[in-house]
């Protein structure tokens, strides 16, 4: 059974962290790092390319990941596979015991590394979950042929924008998402805590019922929240964050110390995280180290959240 | 209308070759709106051949190259003409019918055919439609996903769009803001409640023939 639907549907905090894997074959890195994390959150998500920038795949990372004795979440977009494809990798995924997913449309390969590869999109992230529903409710694929054994049960993921305009596109579209199967939805990073909260008002005049995680971003340096802020969707570091990585970053050149901004960035990220569990805000967050998974100890442990 | 595009100079002279007699068969409907394939670039064309040394033994435009029976009659004294190739200026579709009539002689396209299109100004096309079989654009405010949305994305939005601009082109606005927009103005938001069954891609399988006669 899922560790994270485990966690989450005993009303636990739920903690996941996400992993790339590598720009090539070697998993060396991404193995230390879930040492690191082993232990120290319920699952591992694995990302499918992000940002349309070419990776080895997300289901060989998993089954790395398992083997080690960390519960991976596979990621799914919809923009490299249609439904055969995405359904055959669900269906090896339940051969190695995963049985934690999350569905994406993906980002466009026109904003990746690889421009020339074909989108997809057979499926976008609705229709991903919509099949994996009915895959479980019939017991038969998407060719409509009956699985020996019985259809693999996947605790289904989704994502969602809470910094958007109109929000009711979003909202509109995480209630689709919901019906369609999602369990949980991790958000994109979020950074003020107001606008979250005004997030979750909506989805919950929405009536819509599901576990939230909401997503982390430990910043690094005012540069990297300015770079977001300009380029990442949804992403919005408010200001006074940025001025103050600025000043960590001037005070650090001043007294000859290395690494300040990146100290303040785990500190900041483990006051949202405990802020978040205390005021009962959402269900468990989903930290993207974006590389750093070896703070990520330090962060939950500075929040004070154990799993 | 097809919207087309002119190849390359350099590219209709490759095909073209050796050859040293050319017909030319424009079209009469989409390629001429186009300024790609009317009496003006026949003209232009010939000129180009003309420099290259060649001979252009035959011209014509066909009302609707895409035609079938039309463009038999307008063949004939092209081929007649016993031009060693022709050049066609219309959009994929006519090219091919062309050839269908053109006997022996290879047929080359002198245009790229890029898509189903809308005249929005004189001189500027927008794509509209992308034949997908089963056409949404009821449900989504006669703004259509599949075409206007980078990712086709039938089931809403993706989180890319940032300040109501697509990830993928910033010129473009989000579709689903667009369908949006419409269904609120038309008062039918409540459209977007409708949780829709997946379309499918089966009605897309090509090529399709569709005949009122029963038979092909």
């Amino acid at each position: 059974m899922s560790i994270l639907k485990d966690a989450l549907e005993s009303g636990k905090f739920g903690v996941t962290a996400e992993m790339a894997p590598p720009k090539g074959y070697d998993f060396a890195e991404q193995m230390e790092a879930a040492e690191v994390l082993s232990g120290k959150v319920h699952a591992v998500n694995v990302t499918d390319m992000q940002s349309a920038s070419l990776k080895a795949s997300g289901i060989g990372l998993c089954i790395k990941l398992k083997q080690a004795g960390v519960e991976p979440i596979l990621q799914i977009t919809g923009r490299d596979r249609n439904r055969m494809a995405i359904m055959g990798d669900i269906l090896s995924a339940a051969s190695f015991g995963i049985d934690t997913m999350l569905a994406l449309t993906g980002d466009h390969p026109v904003v990746g590394d690889c421009k020339d590869s074909k989108p997809v999109y057979d499926l976008d992230s609705v229709g991903i979950l919509k099949m994996l529903t009915k895959m479980e409710q019939t017991g038969c694929d998407c060719g409509g042929n009956e699985i020996a054994g019985g259809a693999p049960q996947f605790y289904k993921g989704a994502a969602v924008t809470p910094v958007y305009e109109p929000i009711f596109l979003q909202i509109n579209k995480l209630r689709q998402k919901v019906e369609a199967g999602a369990m949980y939805v991790q958000t994109q990073g979020i950074f003020d805590l107001d606008q979250f909260k005004y997030f979750l008002d909506a989805v919950d005049k929405a009536g819509i019922k599901t576990h939230i995680m909401a997503g982390i971003i430990p910043l690094k340096s005012a540069g990297m929240a300015n770079y977001m802020n300009q380029n990442v969707p949804g992403i919005d570091v408010p200001q006074h964050m940025i001025d103050r990585l600025s000043a960590a970053a001037a005070e650090g050149k001043e007294k000859g110390i290395k690494g300040l901004p990146t100290q303040l960035g785990i500190e900041m990220a483990a006051e949202m995280i405990a802020k978040i569990k205390d005021e009962k805000l959402c269900d468990g967050v989903h930290i993207m180290a974006i590389g750093a998974e070896k703070n990520v100890p330090t962060i939950l442990d500075k929040a004070g959240i154990t799993v | 209308m097809i919207i087309t595009q002119k190849k390359p100079t350099e590219e209709v002279m490759a095909m073209v070759g050796d050859a040293k007699t050319v017909a030319i068969v424009g079209c009469g409907s989409c390629a001429t709106a186009c300024q790609t394939g009317g009496e003006a670039q026949i003209a232009e064309l010939t000129a180009i051949l003309e420099q290259a040394g060649k001979k252009v033994v035959a011209t014509t435009v066909a009302d609707y190259c895409c035609m079938n029976l039309g463009v038999k009659a307008k063949m004939k004294p092209v081929v007649a003409a016993t031009p060693e190739c022709v050049i066609c200026m219309s959009c994929g579709d006519g090219v091919q019918c062309v050839a269908k009539n053109a006997g022996n002689i290879p047929v080359y396209p002198s245009n790229n055919t890029m898509y189903l299109g809308e005249a929005v100004r004189f001189g500027v096309w927008e794509e509209a439609c992308r034949f997908c079989g089963e056409c949404v654009l009821g449900q989504t405010g006669a703004v259509c996903p599949i075409t206007q949305c980078a990712k086709s994305l039938v089931n809403g939005p993706c989180g890319g769009q940032k300040n109501g601009k697509c990830e993928v082109n910033p010129e473009n606005e989000c579709a689903w803001i667009k369908i949006y927009e419409r269904l609120q103005a038309t008062g039918q938001v409540e459209k977007l409640m409708n949780t829709r069954e997946d379309k499918g891609y089966g009605a897309f399988a090509y090529p399709r023939t569709i005949s009122l006669r029963g038979k092909k």
